[in-house]
């Protein structure tokens, strides 16, 4: 019962704050809802006894992303300018195609047996869950690894490149 | 354990449709970024309430994949964002529409 009520506590957090990301007007409120919705799904990962990833999420999404972000915004000091036309035609038709695919998923996700799957029927580890992340990341997933450790240094460079001032060929 | 796994998925599908629909609807390209976020943290939430519910690691580890590319992007993504700033002065969408003209 417990259980429950803390399910929808953290769940409506990270939803609401997820709409509230969506409609603020003020780019730095949206980051900051933005906070709250990651600390939100960051516990509902600890329901599901990810406590690695929760720690992770919270370091790197509440922590490094946002706090990017945050900057960003201050460096640039953009204000939402009042739009003229929220709504275009590509607009509607594509938000009436994703509401439709959304209800379609939701009717069948509600619908499913397969999904219909509580704790008992869950297989569970036995071992310690840490353990065997850490094991599997550097044996079956060794090649991502290796692959993500390049993405990083690719992005690190990227980056610098962007942000880099070129002098005129020639000049 | 009462949560039954579907409540995981419905909360999860919720989180990507709100996102969805930010990207649909605001025209600041920052916040446009962060509904992508809000986006690929629903489907972390989906491959994580899989992974629990089936016993085995591999959703865990998909995960600590998708956060470690998604915090490379937003680097990326920024750094072209503040350049395109010193260019255009501008970050509302409608205002960046040289490929339309």
């Amino acid at each position: 019962m417990a259980e429950q009520i803390f399910f929808n506590v953290f769940s409506l957090i990270a939803l609401v704050s997820a709409v509230l990301v969506v409609v603020n007007k003020n780019p730095v409120n949206a980051a900051m809802f933005l906070i709250v919705s990651f600390l939100g799904l960051a516990s509902l990962f600890v329901m599901l006894e990810a406590y690695f990833l929760a720690v992770i999420q919270v370091l790197v999404y509440a922590g490094a992303v946002v706090v990017l972000f945050l900057f960003i915004i201050m460096l640039l000091d953009v204000k939402e300018a009042a739009s003229k036309k929220v709504f275009t035609p590509i607009t509607i038709a594509s938000g009436a195609i994703g509401g439709a695919i959304l209800i379609l998923g939701i009717a069948l996700i509600r619908s499913s047996e397969t999904l219909d799957r509580s704790k008992e029927d869950a297989i569970g580890l036995d071992v310690d869950p840490l353990k065997e992340f850490g094991n599997q990341l550097f044996t079956t997933y060794l090649l991502p690894m290796q692959v993500t450790g390049f993405l990083l240094l690719i992005a690190m460079i990227g980056v610098i490149v962007l942000s880099k001032k070129f002098e005129k060929e020639g000049a | 354990m009462e949560i039954s796994l579907q409540s995981y998925i419905m909360v999860s599908s919720l989180l990507f449709g709100i996102g969805f629909f930010g990207v649909l609807i605001r025209k600041n390209t920052l916040v446009v970024y962060m509904c992508l976020e809000l986006m690929l943290n629903a489907c972390n939430l989906g491959l994580i309430a899989f992974s629990k519910y089936h016993g085995a690691m591999g959703g865990n580890l998909f995960v600590f994949f998708i956060i470690t590319v998604a915090a490379a992007e937003v680097a990326v993504g920024l750094a072209i964002i503040v350049a395109l700033f010193k260019k255009r002065q501008t970050v509302q969408l409608e205002e960046l529409n040289a490929l339309q003209k």
